[in-house]
């Protein structure tokens, strides 16, 4: 917190004197902290000053704490002038070269060192940092994120990505490969299945919590030993739209160490408000210190009733008249596994999270662009009919 | 408590599930039961006379046995070796009966696989006939003369069994005498020898050779140097191919038969496939479909010594009997070993239970087309088939390239053909159905014969049928073909000559931007056309663009047809032949739709090319076949390997994406369907179609029937009701209405004709949705998800295949199931219950490699199946623990020999004699 009190003592100078990196060249130049202006003429500036008229570029900054953020907007732009001290050091990147996973914590005093860490936007929980608020929440949606840290081993990972919504593929290919086990018998080595190639701007290479030659353990909670590669790419297909996979990453450096009492690392999801069907609220962490005083297993835990995250209410009936609605669930629904509860997506999270992310959780159903899931809620409540 | 309390519900929930467990027992299980067609690449035929049993061995190492109609075993060699030579060995097991099942485990014979010459050139290894032990005698270096090459032949003396006549490669022929271990005759042939026969009285030696000649020796006493009587090449002049075999029968009066395999002018007939038989006047060259792999000829009399009755040959592709003692030695129809893919097999569909009237009708149609076989009963009688009649009557129908229909008798172990349908007869195509190419003219030499019915060559592959829907109650039939064609036809008794009238539905709908770049519609005739008696077409329907026909549905009550092609379904009005319905589905940006399956001219060449080279192939090994089979399979291992080496190299990679509505083809029709349900509102139910894609679409129409005595004038309409998108977009493969108890509704007619149960209309009707990836099941009229099973998601697996069959149970008659019965991509077999739809059961069935087997399959209405194992036969296999079809069959052998020499069960069921 006393990191928190140096920023508005720096507000006193007038000027910010800007240090923006693009590749090897640097340019330096300085802005008025009073009269910032608007982000596309920041942006302008920058393209001028480095004579890239025509590069799309990401701007990061570094702040207070070392980290790499982005600017991309009026509301971080802000911020980012506000809190240089005095100096603003930018990192231009090509936007089709760009490196998200560079964002995030410790990204600059640390680099490398935890990819968990380098959710794209991951706000810092364990730091303890003030609840900066970076952007309207709507700017952010849900990428990815690490579940069941303290129920699997340390070299595994299990990723959630969120397909839901997006325009971005999943982008990533499977092969078969092989892969050594432990058996009683010695070492084994034993048909795998691996990622192979990831698309460059694809939800998994964004994400940067799977890579190339990670191995692919489990879909969806099911173990993929024994399955071909076309039975393996069908069950991702399958669950597309909420793929949860178990990986051992091919770069163990990065584990998570859970020794820290579910400090460290207690990955949360990425932030941002999820599209999931049946409105889940997973993940909606901007104001981070919500995270620290929710036990992280409340929250993080892959529950097998997962797997049956329902897409019930996204198939769409258009009935003789020509409108649409999605399809609610009959009153009397017995599901196909019974002794599976319906899967009810964190909604025990309001109840058990603390008034921050309440109110922050009430703040999102005014957001002008409605959530997908959300839609389909009050549908089901109300029996509203959309049109396709 | 509460553990207390959970611990109760787990032992009620066990003790219900031990119940369930044992009806489902009593419900479902997974046999194979019986192999129906022509075995794949036969290599080996056998016969025992004594036994009236025929052997068939195969490349890849199985045998198969036939006797009688409906006595059939079979077994498989461990090694997956192939056979090449079959002998029964006559009186092995002695006043024995053994049961046998589909395996050869306790086989009434014994069959010796592979007599093997000894390599090393003069060593001859000879297996004697007489005991119940083969040992062998080895002539040492027969006279160090090791330029005498490999043994190519041996024959016992008929009068003397301890004389044998060995052949070798280089022409010389010896008679051996087993008792004194010497040569008692040379005969010095000077050919390279192809096969010997010794004459029945002991006389003569007949020689074949390569040059496509063959010689008369006679045999005189003690002559150490036999003379050669007469040496001919029958269709000389120009260079003659080689006579592989010669066999020759004498008869009570006059000339004897001589049968002759080859022996064709090189270059003008050198690509036939021939045996020549010659009685007296009478010569005549049987030409052959394919490859001649071996043949024998049955004799008449208690010994089978008598006159020659009739010969049977085995070629690559069928098994042809000829009768020898009727006129023009007309053909005998086999009941068994009918070649399947006569022409290349595209679809089938399976309906049981036909009523007996339908069925007699079918079977005289069928009777019409069969005049020029003979009248003769098989000559084949072994064993004794103890199968139970078949419980029903079951049809199988089979949709080939060349746009023939063939009807089966599919009710027992015998596939039987009944009757058969062309449709080309509608369509001009480039070849007259009159013109016989192959049919010999009076006076051309050689006198070819054609014979058997093998033709993979389609003249138009537009005429493919694809499709087909038998109304077994009304006797309308509906086949759809590749060039989008759809046909109805009706059963007539009587020939009739009528205009088959066309009516074109265009599926595009007035969808801008496409260009349709495959084959163009059939050409129809436009005069009347006759037709023989059988199913008649009189109404058609040409899609266009003319794609291949994805889905087709007859319902017989409404005179209702629907069609399905990757653009679009429609429905047609056979009665007032009209389309009440076109229905365009396909995608805007989907380009590749548009692309036909012919469109590509490479592909044609290609395929072409191959078709010479596999041509080509064939006359090469039938040189080299018997010479370098062994190196030719260790070629054929190392390419593999090496295939499977540069696999490894660069490995598959799959994407993983999820489905998208701009993904090609998501506008195909998968399914459609009619059913009389609450498609509107609740309390009244109507007709209806539903309609399913490769999109995961499914769209319902309401349709409007005129009362009947208005039903040939007023129209027929269609008005849509809904369209539900499923959100896993997967295809959608089946599509069922179960009603008020939850059973599926009932076939067209058959609550008219009292064969069903009326379906219940008071309870609530639910919609079953069949996609590859789940099965889900939703409320009607308010379309609202109920249940789902999910597949794909759980195990990768997906449904290639799905139908509705009734499980009765064993224990008691009058207890039955519902179930879909499903065949997955990886070849397993599900049975999923209705209306609840769980998982019952599950077996593996085929190979997930084996992609056309799986395409294959067809399920019966009473829970079993067929699938394609090779171009030319069906496993049958059986899901129900009640219906099962399989042979029963029985061989008593008689013998002279004790009865100490029981049956072996061998490990591999075969004896396998190797050295």
């Amino acid at each position: 917190m006393n990191k928190h009190h140096r920023v508005p003592s720096n507000r006193t100078l007038s000027s910010v004197e800007v240090k923006s990196k693009f590749g090897a060249e640097f340019r330096r130049f300085s802005l008025d902290r009073s009269k910032p202006g608007r982000f596309d003429e920041f942006y302008g500036l920058l393209q001028h000053v480095h004579r890239i008229p025509n590069v799309d570029l990401l701007v990061g900054y570094a702040d207070v704490h070392g980290d790499l953020l982005p600017i991309n907007n009026n509301d971080n732009y802000h911020k980012a002038i506000s809190v240089a001290s005095p100096l603003l050091r930018l990192f231009l990147q090509r936007k089709e070269e760009a490196d998200y996973s560079a964002f995030g914590t410790d990204s600059l005093t640390r680099p490398k060192k935890t990819v968990l860490a380098a959710v794209l936007l991951r706000p810092d929980a364990n730091r303890k940092k003030p609840p900066v608020i970076i952007s309207l929440p709507r700017d952010f949606r849900p990428v990815s994120s690490i579940i069941d840290v303290d129920i699997l081993p340390e070299t595994h990972r299990r990723v959630r990505l969120y397909k839901h919504g997006q325009e971005k593929p999943l982008g990533f290919y499977i092969r078969d490969g092989s892969s050594v086990r432990v058996t009683p018998q010695g070492l084994e080595k034993v048909p795998g299945i691996f990622i192979s190639r990831m698309v460059p701007g694809g939800l998994a290479e964004s994400t940067g919590l799977l890579a190339v030659n990670d191995e692919v353990l489990e879909v969806n909670g099911i173990e993929v030993q024994g399955k071909s590669l076309d039975q393996v790419t069908d069950m991702m297909i399958a669950n597309s739209h909420n793929l949860i996979v178990t990986v051992k990453p091919a770069n163990q450096r990065n584990n998570i160490i859970r020794s820290s009492g579910g400090g460290g690392g207690a990955a949360s999801g990425s932030s941002g408000r999820s599209s999931d069907s049946g409105a889940s609220f997973y993940g909606y962490f901007t104001p981070g210190a919500a995270i620290v005083t929710t036990p992280a297993h409340i929250i993080q835990n892959f529950h097998p009733e997962e797997l049956e995250s329902d897409e019930d209410e996204e198939d769409l009936v258009i009935e003789a008249d020509g409108e649409a609605l999605p399809i609610p669930r009959a009153a009397s629904a017995s599901c196909s596994m019974p002794s599976l509860p319906r899967y009810e997506p964190h909604l025990n999270l309001r109840s058990t999270a603390n008034g921050a992310l309440a109110s922050s959780t009430g703040s999102l159903s005014t957001v002008s662009t409605p959530d997908r899931g959300l839609e389909g809620r009050s549908l089901e409540e109300d029996g509203t009919l959309i049109t396709l | 408590p509460m553990e207390f309390l959970s611990l109760i519900c787990l032992f009620r929930r066990h003790g219900q599930e031990s119940q369930r467990e044992r009806i489902k027992q009593e419900l479902y299980g997974f046999n194979k039961t019986v192999e129906h067609g022509f075995p794949h690449q036969p290599s080996a035929l056998g016969f025992s006379p004594s036994l009236q049993l025929l052997a068939i061995g195969t490349r890849s190492g199985a045998i198969k046995l036939y006797g009688g109609p409906g006595v059939e075993f079979m077994g498989l060699h461990d090694e997956n070796a192939a056979v090449t030579q079959v002998h029964f060995l006559p009186h092995q097991v002695s006043g024995c009966s053994t049961h046998v099942g589909s395996t050869l485990s306790h086989s009434p014979f014994t069959l010796a696989t592979e007599i093997i010459f000894f390599g090393d050139m003069a060593k001859l290894s000879y297996y004697k006939k007489n005991t119940n032990n083969c040992y062998f005698i080895v002539p040492e270096d027969y006279g160090g003369r090791r330029s005498l090459e490999h043994v190519e032949s041996l024959q016992e003396n008929p009068v003397n069994p301890r004389q044998v006549l060995i052949g070798y490669g280089r022409g010389l022929m010896v008679i051996w005498d087993l008792d004194s271990q010497s040569a008692v005759t040379h005969i010095p042939a000077t050919q390279q020898l192809e096969s010997v026969w010794w004459t029945e009285d002991g006389g003569h030696v007949l020689s074949s050779h390569s040059d496509g000649s063959y010689c008369r020796w006679k045999v005189a006493g003690d002559d150490p140097q036999s003379e050669q009587e007469k040496s001919e090449v029958p269709y000389g002049h120009f260079p003659c191919k080689a006579i592989s075999k010669i066999i020759q029968l004498p008869t009570e009066q006059g000339p004897p038969f001589l049968f002759l395999s080859g022996g064709m002018p090189r270059a003008s007939y050198g690509d036939r496939h021939c045996i020549s038989v010659i009685h007296s006047k009478t010569h005549v060259a049987l030409d052959f479909t394919s490859r001649i792999i071996d043949f024998f000829v049955i004799r008449d009399g208690p010994y089978h010594t008598g006159e020659p009755s009739a010969l049977v040959v085995l070629v690559e592709e069928e098994l042809v009997v000829i009768d020898l003692q009727t006129e023009g030695w007309p053909v005998i129809q086999t009941p068994y070993l009918v070649p399947l893919h006569c022409s290349a097999i595209t679809c089938s569909h399976h309906v049981s239970a036909i009523p007996l009237k339908l069925w007699e009708r079918v079977l005289s149609a069928g009777a019409l087309q069969n005049t020029h076989y003979s009248k003769k009963p098989w000559p084949m009688t072994g064993g004794q088939n103890l199968a139970p009649d078949p419980p029903q009557r079951d049809l199988l129908l089979t949709g080939h390239e060349d746009g023939t229909v063939r009807f089966w008798d599919a009710s027992g172990v015998c596939l039987y053909p009944m009757y058969k349908l062309s449709t080309a007869g509608v369509f001009l195509t480039d070849s007259d159905p009159n013109d016989n190419l192959n049919q010999g003219t009076e006076g051309e030499w050689p006198p070819f014969r054609k014979v058997g019915c093998f033709d993979p060559y389609s003249d138009d592959p537009r005429l493919g049928i694809q499709k087909i829907h038998l109304c077994k109650y009304s006797g309308y039939l509906t086949v759809a073909g590749t060039a989008g064609q759809i046909l109805v036809l009706e059963l007539n008794d009587e020939a009739a000559e009528q205009t088959v009238e066309a009516t074109v539905a265009d599926l595009l709908q007035g969808q801008e931007g496409f260009r349709w770049k495959g084959h163009t519609r059939l050409e129809v005739r436009e005069e009347p056309v006759t037709f023989p008696p059988g199913f008649q077409p009189f109404a058609l329907v040409q899609c266009q663009p003319p794609a291949v026909v994805t889905a087709l549905t007859l319902h017989s009550e409404w005179k209702l047809v629907t069609f399905g092609t990757s653009h679009g379904f429609g429905l047609y009005d056979y009665q007032q032949k009209n389309n009440v319905l076109v229905r365009c589905t396909l995608n805007p940006s989907d380009q590749l739709a548009m692309e036909g399956p012919l469109s590509r001219v490479k592909s044609i060449k290609k395929s072409l090319r191959q078709s010479f080279r596999r041509i080509r192939r064939s006359r090469v090994s039938l040189r080299k076949h018997h010479v370098n089979n062994a190196a030719k399979l260790q070629q054929a291992n190392a390419r593999l390997e090496a295939e499977l080496a540069e696999m490894e190299l660069a490995p598959v990679q799959r994407k993983i994406e999820p489905r998208s509505p701009d993904d090609s083809f998501t506008g195909l029709v998968r399914t459609l369907y009619f059913a009389d349900t609450f498609i509107s509102d609740s309390s009244h139910n109507t007709p209806s179609l539903w309609a399913g894609t490769n999109g995961g679409s499914v769209f319902a129409y309401q349709l409007r029937l005129p009362p009947v005595e208005r039903r040939g004038e007023d129209p027929v309409t269609a008005h849509p009701a809904k369209e539900i998108q499923l959100m896993h977009r997967a295809p959608v493969v089946g599509i069922l209405v179960l009603d008020g108890h939850g059973s599926p509704l009932p076939e067209p007619l058959e609550v008219a004709h009292d064969l069903a149960r009326s379906p219940d209309m008071q309870g609530s009707h639910s919609l079953l949705v069949i996609s590859e990836e789940q099965f889900k099941v939703f409320t009607l009229p308010k379309v609202s998800a109920k249940m789902k099973l999910k597949l794909t998601a759980i195990d990768g697996s997906r449904v290639r295949r799905v139908g509705v069959a009734w499980f009765g149970s064993t224990r008691t008659d009058d207890y039955g199931e519902s179930g879909l019965t499903v065949l997955t991509n990886q070849g397993d077999l599900h049975v999923v219950s209705l209306p609840g739809v769980k998982l019952q059961v599950q077996y593996p069935c085929i190979r997930r490699e084996d992609v056309s087997g799986i395409a294959s399959c067809v399920f019966t209405k009473h829970g079993q199946g067929f699938y394609l194992i090779s171009p030319s036969e069906f496993e049958r296999f059986s899901l129900s623990a009640r219906c099962v079809v399989e042979p029963r069959s029985l061989v008593e052998v008689s013998s002279e020999t004790p009865s100490t020499t029981l049956p072996r069960a061998l490990p591999d069921g075969a004896s396998v004699e190797r050295r």
